[in-house]
């Protein structure tokens, strides 16, 4: 028996289904798929043919407040695609790339493939069959049961470095056994109006741009919620985005010297005494040593490393030093960094420091029903197994309860076949030819040594064409019940079913639990999924069915939550460490043989690491920015989402764009030591003269599909083109986001 | 009934394009075809680090500032669903008495004859 807990629900006028005007109503949330990573409150408009006319956000939910993006507004256009898949398919492996497939029933298909996965488990171990997820959505923890119940350590997310989330997330354990996330009072159903929240004084941007990207269930828009009511703001981007225009400072950075521009601020909050000393002297372990190793990042080297003058770092510092209450608002952009871990200990370091933990307004340890991080079904994962898991003896910092394989580690061991092959591969919610994945034809060689793959999604995909030799077809969350429980602040959210599943696609979780009942009965007990959502939901004191009429369900929550020893298994004070501390100096790094204090290190290549070859690529390039119509590969084929983005952009400065002999609308290719991708220009000042930006996930599902007639342009568009495979010493990071090429005119016709 | 009207804070519209798809998808409108278009007025620099950049959403002649879903006591579609809360719908009257009380605001003046 799970204990139970009180959560407070929001009171609703009317059930969770109702008919209002002609058409019937479902409330509930939105999730994936199509995908995002937050799950706003929605209502689904049906008419009497039980067809889905219409979405609005629904003002109830405290989430959202009835605000919506286009891409929720325009679900029912991706409903509807003539695009989807409707219908398993399978294909001869011989015939992977080429547009051939036969339909097939559900049941030969999940007896065929679970058969295969059995045989493969009997001859060469559950090791043997991965289990691939796409980027964090209600699916992940159904994946990571599918794998860890079939005893297999291999769950897979395909990009290098598992750059996105996790390695934030395995960071901020390592050195202060919890996750943290701003407080814009998400926890409490009255949101700003709870007497407990305080508004933040201060938030600090840093490595992305909230509005459009939403990362780490933070729903973008409150950070404007918060500067509305008078919140100040610092922005740390190599772009000028919206919100740095309405910063207090902005600090364009060079991409990826974060580590270096957080280390120069720790020394200068020490230098001028700016820092918290009760906390430091309370609850953090390791405070000499960090300020030492700051001494090493003096801010005129630092000013020099970041290209940020030496006069904006030290008043970012002095302001988060001064702030009664500051959030960092991080994202992706730390992740995608080579040192990604030392880089996200010196930017946590300065808001731990400061104080900034545990207080209204400031950091606060996200509420959590499931255990996010860990995944779910890790109790079927035996210790011999786990031991397996590709990248371990590499990179040991993994087995410290993270989940995923090292992915630079697993692709060699698809090309070696060591230390053990991989036979079977199973693919849900992922794309990582196009999306996750770098160097997309090193990805695609390493997987054809697979013997046999199964992609599950809503469209045909580049990843799917190219490899699968199963197609399942999953449906939208229009089509399905399921939970909302993810990333950030969770809480108990139901996704209602408002219209049958269209042909025969079904819900990532209904493929799940009938695939798991096939291979692993033992972890897969339930009758329905329903019967699963209410086990999730056990400690809510509700079940699934009831809790679609109460939701959201929002858990207990403290602040101050280390004094309290909420915090601890122990219950003692303090924070979940060896030395019940925040580790400044991180003790678990150190028995790893990794640094125990944050560094920074110079990007290869760069202008500074690799200045001959700057030469001859002699522009700085990021990408990964979000776009507001599309969900990385997705959203492609919906008509009136892509024509708010319809191609591939590169943002150059006009400057730049002059001193190439291109303009804005020209087709240019951007090209380094790796490869290449074709883009077209938009001149825009947001970029400084030696840095431009570009999209990421592009193909065209209205292009050729075959792989041999360019896989949906995939070869031509894919930046994946210009990134190797090159993790950091944790096996965490990678350098997504800096990198260097030239640009040159693509010509006519391109 | 007074003239009705739509007020904008322009200060602090994000550019999402909201406000644009709600109304295509009320209105049945192509997406080459707008009720209410959201104009980018920026960036550019016109004092060190100091920048010009805001959107501005405007409505068209398609706009009937959501009649149908007025009459059935709703906000209209592009007010409802503004990701950044800009934009407000009521009486021109009562719309201009806050358009004093805060600078980067615009009021349109959508249905006079009303």
């Amino acid at each position: 028996m799970v204990e139970k807990r009180d959560y407070t629900t929001v009171e609703h006028e009317k059930p969770y289904r109702y008919d209002e005007d002609g058409l019937h109503v479902t409330r509930g949330c939105g999730w994936s798929a199509p995908g995002c990573h937050l799950g706003c409150g929605v209502l689904l408009y049906t008419d009497t043919h039980g067809k889905l006319v219409k979405v609005e956000g629904d003002p109830e939910n405290p989430f959202n407040q009835g605000r919506l993006c286009v891409r929720c507004l325009d679900l029912p256009e991706v409903v509807y695609s003539p695009d989807r898949i409707l219908h398993p398919m399978k294909r001869d492996p011989e015939n992977r790339g080429k547009n051939r497939w036969e339909q097939v029933g559900w049941d030969e298909a999940l007896d065929e493939i679970a058969q295969i996965m059995l045989d493969a488990k009997e001859e060469y171990g559950p090791e043997s069959v991965a289990f691939y997820s796409g980027t964090g959505r209600d699916i992940g923890q159904y994946i990571t049961r599918l794998c860890w119940g079939f005893n297999s350590p291999n769950f897979v997310f395909m990009m290098s470095g598992q750059s996105c989330y996790s390695p934030r997330v395995a960071g901020c354990f390592s050195t202060s056994g919890s996750f943290w996330v701003g407080d814009y009072a998400q926890q409490f159903p009255d949101r700003y109006d709870n007497p407990q929240w305080q508004q933040p004084e201060l938030i600090v941007i840093w490595g992305n741009n909230p509005v459009v990207s939403n990362s780490d269930g933070l729903y973008g828009h409150w950070v404007v919620d918060c500067m509305k009511r008078g919140t100040a703001a610092i922005v740390v981007d190599p772009r000028l985005t919206w919100l740095a225009s309405r910063a207090e400072l902005f600090l364009q950075i060079r991409p990826g010297t974060d580590g270096a521009l957080a280390l120069g601020m720790v020394n200068y909050l020490v230098e001028n005494d700016l820092y918290d000393h009760e906390f430091v002297d309370l609850w953090c372990y390791g405070f000499d040593e960090l300020a030492k190793r700051a001494q090493d990042y003096p801010l005129d080297e630092v000013a020099e490393i970041t290209e940020i003058p030496v006069e904006e770092i030290a008043a970012a510092a002095r302001r988060i030093g001064e702030a009664e209450r500051a959030i960092l608002q991080w994202g992706v952009a730390i992740d995608q960094i080579k040192e990604t871990i030392p880089t996200a200990q010196a930017v946590l370091a300065l808001f731990e420091i400061t104080g900034n933990i545990g207080k209204p307004g400031t950091m606060q340890q996200p509420a959590s029903i499931l255990n996010y991080a860990a995944g779910w079904g890790s109790e079927f994962l035996t210790p011999e197994q786990e031991a397996k898991r590709i990248g371990q003896e590499e990179h040991p910092l993994i087995k410290m309860g993270f989940q995923e394989c090292v992915t630079d580690d697993y692709i060699r061991c698809l090309e070696t076949g060591k230390p053990y092959p991989i036979k079977v591969a199973w693919m849900q919610t992922t794309n990582p030819l196009t999306c996750t994945g770098v160097d997309a034809k090193r990805t695609l060689a390493a997987h054809l040594n697979i013997d046999t793959i199964v992609c599950v999604d809503l469209f045909m995909t580049p990843t799917a064409m190219a490899l699968a030799d199963y197609f399942l077809p999953a449906c939208t969350y229009a089509e399905r019940n399921g939970l909302r429980i993810g990333d950030g602040a969770q809480r108990a959210e139901t996704i209602n079913k408002a219209i049958e599943p269209l042909g025969e696609s079904k819900s990532d979780m209904q493929i799940a639990l009938e695939i798991g009942k096939r291979i692993s009965p033992e972890a897969w007990p339930w009758e329905t999924v329903e019967d699963m959502y209410s086990d999730i939901l056990e400690e809510t004191g509700h079940s699934f069915e009831e809790m679609q009429e109460l939701a959201p369900g929002y858990p207990p929550f403290d602040y101050r939550m280390h004094e309290k020893g909420l915090l601890r298994t122990d219950g003692n004070p303090g924070f979940q460490t060896a030395t019940g501390r925040i580790e400044l100096w991180c003790t678990m790094y150190n028995s790893l043989g990794l640094d125990p204090l944050p560094s920074y290190e110079e990007p290869v290549p760069s202008p500074r690491s690799t200045p001959e070859l700057f030469e001859e690529y002699p522009l700085v390039l990021t990408t990964g920015a979000r776009v507001w119509s599309m969900f990385h590969s997705e959203h492609r084929q919906i008509p009136r989402l892509r024509a708010l983005h319809p191609e591939p952009l590169v943002y150059v400065n006009p400057v730049t764009a002059a001193r190439h002999g291109v303009k804005d609308g020209d087709w240019v290719w951007l090209e380094n030591q790796h490869g290449r991708c074709k883009r077209q220009v938009r001149e825009t000042p947001i970029v400084n003269e030696h840095t431009i930006n570009t999209d990421h996930a592009w193909w065209r599902p209205e292009a050729p599909c075959e792989l041999d007639d360019g896989l949906y342009d995939l070869w031509d568009l894919t930046v994946e083109n210009l990134l190797p495979y090159d993790c950091g010493a944790s096996g965490f990071g990678a350098n997504y986001k800096n990198t260097i090429c030239k640009l040159y005119p693509a010509g006519e016709g391109a | 009934m007074g003239a009705k009207g739509l007020l904008v804070d322009y200060e602090w519209c994000s550019g999402c394009h909201t406000c644009e798809v709600a109304c295509q998808l009320e209105h049945g409108y192509p997406s080459d075809q707008w009720g209410i278009k959201v104009h980018e007025v920026g960036p550019w620099e016109y004092a060190p680090k100091t920048w010009q950049y805001s959107y501005l959403p405007a409505p068209t002649d398609q706009c009937d500032l959501c009649a149908d879903r007025i009459a059935k006591g709703h906000e209209p579609t592009c007010v409802k669903h503004c990701q950044a809360q800009v934009l407000k719908y009521g009486d021109l009257e009562s719309l201009a008495k806050e358009l004093a009380c805060k600078p980067k605001q615009t009021l349109f003046c959508c249905d006079a004859s009303a």
